[in-house]
């Protein structure tokens, strides 16, 4: 017995000659570590609820004891400036953003799934890697430089072609809004073509199907999730887009009724209007209030679009 | 027994119908924007000289140059990476070397994706909530790239994670088993093989958020400053604002201007961007597992 228990050497560091102990030590940062890096992962989720607890203290309370809420979803009026009866309503806001993201969809849909398909089953090798790398450079043009081309390269275009007085409207944003959000849903639709195995294709070849029947009968009903997700996404971007927008739709509020009214978005009145309201002011609240609204309804298209995609990777 | 049939004629035909009409809508999608390019760099080329680069903006911003702009979009920068990167880094450690697959991981990844799913706006409502009200920074260089650390977090941590994961496992079984700690794994082994990948995210981040306007706006960068940002409780001017401004703020500015700002701003973030992704080519291609 006793050979045996001397056998047994005690593990480094539980040594009870108290002496420094790597093993320990190393453990010790190892633990640290951890703790750390765990810090840094859920600091995402730390910086969603910090995003809703600040907008929330600076809006809520607002919400809470002056806005009429269907007042502020149903008023197509905007005024709150006016100082005998500021009008709180977003309606016109939303009709704003909805019709601009709506166009931008309609140019960018066709577009960005069209590019996605020939880059990710026609185009081959370098021609496939160029446009790859083209997408991709498109889509890291930043906003305000879009909005200065609505401004001052689409605005004078549009008024020349279509002969109307005004060229900062639905058209303008809603051309410009889709040229931004094509390269990002080309991009994410091309990775949903992407995971549909190569072996369904091969399957299908095989059964003397063309390149384009492949395509339309099996590679698309398979990534479907993916391609609407990939639309998602290019909705939310729309939704959230702000400088492009401030810029190119005339900054008017109004609900249009054709794509050469001026609009206002949502955000472009957050961004036009926070710099000249007072902190703790019924405006001020009321510029959050509109912010808590996007940023809930950005949370609601993401997640969805999370749903939609995750769909695909478990079927 | 292989003879063209009259089907497989058709066939063809249709075949390549279909690869033009996609090609079209590829040429259709990059077109506008080359064209666009083109313009800016006509109109705006004549501006862009050493002094217009280097020199103040003079005349309410009417003539001169962007140099306040250029150091406090560097400013703005460099203390947003100072702050995202080792988060972003860290984050991406747990989530590929430490986190499992279940509910919580999930609710990362979630939060991940709205970060940079909300919009910018909305980012510059919490900048001025929390960092320029709530934790009395003011409008300043700190509460602006705070706030813009906050909003392109997501894009250092799917870079990280993504080169994270391109290590092989096998790498990291090997250390094990000679009884290194993860952390040492992580630090001898894992982090070098993948440092580079990690720098192209990081020259992502630089670029992006180079271009964003909106988060800054009422955070911490100002219309015009005559003079140099000293330290991170300063406001600054930054180029995405001043492109802005001059484009829609400030009446009477010379046509070729706001073309020549703009030409900058979209020179720096396609350079950044290129680098970033030739880096991530050669990377590619120099790969040896």
């Amino acid at each position: 017995m006793a050979a045996v228990e001397e056998a047994v050497q005690p593990a480094p560091g539980t040594g009870e000659d108290g002496g420094f102990d790597r093993r320990n030590t190393d453990w010790y940062i190892d633990k640290g570590v951890q703790g750390f890096v765990f810090l840094g992962g859920i600091s995402a989720i730390l910086f969603i609820i910090g995003i809703f607890v600040f907008i929330g203290k600076e809006g809520l309370g607002f919400v809470f004891e002056t806005l009429d809420l269907t007042e502020f979803f149903t008023s197509e009026y905007w005024e709150p400036s006016d100082e005998d009866a500021p009008e709180y309503g977003i309606l016109a806001l939303i009709a704003g953003t909805a019709s601009v993201t709506g166009l931008a969809m309609i140019v960018a849909i066709p577009f960005s799934l069209g590019a996605a398909v020939y880059i990710g089953e026609f185009a081959t090798g370098k021609t496939r890697e160029a446009l790859k790398v083209l997408v991709e450079l498109l889509a890291a043009i930043p906003s305000v430089v879009w909005g200065f081309i609505g401004l001052s390269i689409m605005n004078p275009l549009i008024i020349e072609i279509f002969d109307v007085p005004v060229g900062l409207t639905v058209l303008n944003a809603g051309i410009i809004l889709g040229l931004m959000a094509a390269p990002i849903m080309t991009s994410i639709a091309e990775d949903a073509l992407k995971a549909v195995p190569d072996r369904y294709r091969e399957a299908a070849e095989a059964m003397g199907a063309t390149r384009w029947q492949v395509i339309y009968k099996v590679v698309l009903p398979a990534a479907k999730n993916g391609l609407l997700g990939a639309v998602l996404l290019g909705v939310g971007r729309g939704f959230g887009e702000t400088m492009a927008v401030l810029m190119a739709t005339g900054h008017a509020v109004n609900i249009p009724t054709s794509v050469f009214d001026s609009v206002r978005a949502l955000t472009a009145t957050i961004a036009a209007e926070l710099g000249e309201t007072a902190v703790g002011s019924d405006h001020y609240g009321a510029l959050f209030t509109i912010g808590i609204f996007l940023f809930i309804i950005t949370f609601i298209i993401n997640l969805l679009a999370d749903l939609v995609v995750r769909g695909v990777r478990k079927g | 027994m292989f003879e063209v049939s009259a089907l497989n004629q058709s066939n063809k035909r249709v075949e390549k119908l279909y690869r033009i009409l996609f090609l079209t809508m590829v040429v259709l999608l990059v077109a506008p924007v080359l064209i666009i390019l083109s313009t800016l760099i006509m109109k705006g080329g004549s501006v862009i000289s050493f002094e217009f680069l280097f020199s103040n903006p003079t005349d309410g911003m009417t003539a001169g140059g962007i140099l306040p702009a250029l150091i406090g979009t560097i400013w703005l920068v460099s203390v947003a990476l100072l702050v995202s990167v080792p988060l972003g880094v860290a984050a991406a450690i747990y989530l590929n070397e430490y986190a499992g697959d279940n509910w919580f991981t999930r609710i990362i990844n979630l939060a991940i994706i709205n970060l940079a799913g909300v919009p910018s706006i909305v980012h510059a409502l919490f900048g001025v909530g929390a960092f320029v009200i709530f934790f009395g920074f003011g409008t300043s260089i700190l509460a602006a790239s705070l706030t813009l650390a906050i909003m392109t977090l997501p894009v250092v941590i799917v870079a990280t994670r993504e080169s994270l994961a391109a290590v092989p496992m096998a790498f990291r079984e090997a250390m094990w088993n000679m009884g290194a700690t993860r952390w040492q794994t992580i630090r001898r082994v894992v982090l070098p093989n993948a440092v580079s990948g990690i720098l192209t995210g990081v020259i992502l981040e630089v670029s992006r958020t180079t271009g964003e306007t909106a988060p800054i706006m009422f955070t911490g960068a100002a219309f015009f400053l005559p003079f140099l940002p000293e330290g991170v409780f300063d406001q600054t001017m930054a180029l995405s604002l001043h492109l802005f401004v001059v484009s829609t703020q400030v009446p009477g500015v010379p046509d070729a201007l706001p073309y020549g700002v703009a030409l900058v701003l979209v020179a720096m973030v396609l350079i950044m961007n290129s680098v970033s992704i030739a880096f991530r080519m050669y990377l590619r291609g120099k790969k040896k597992w």
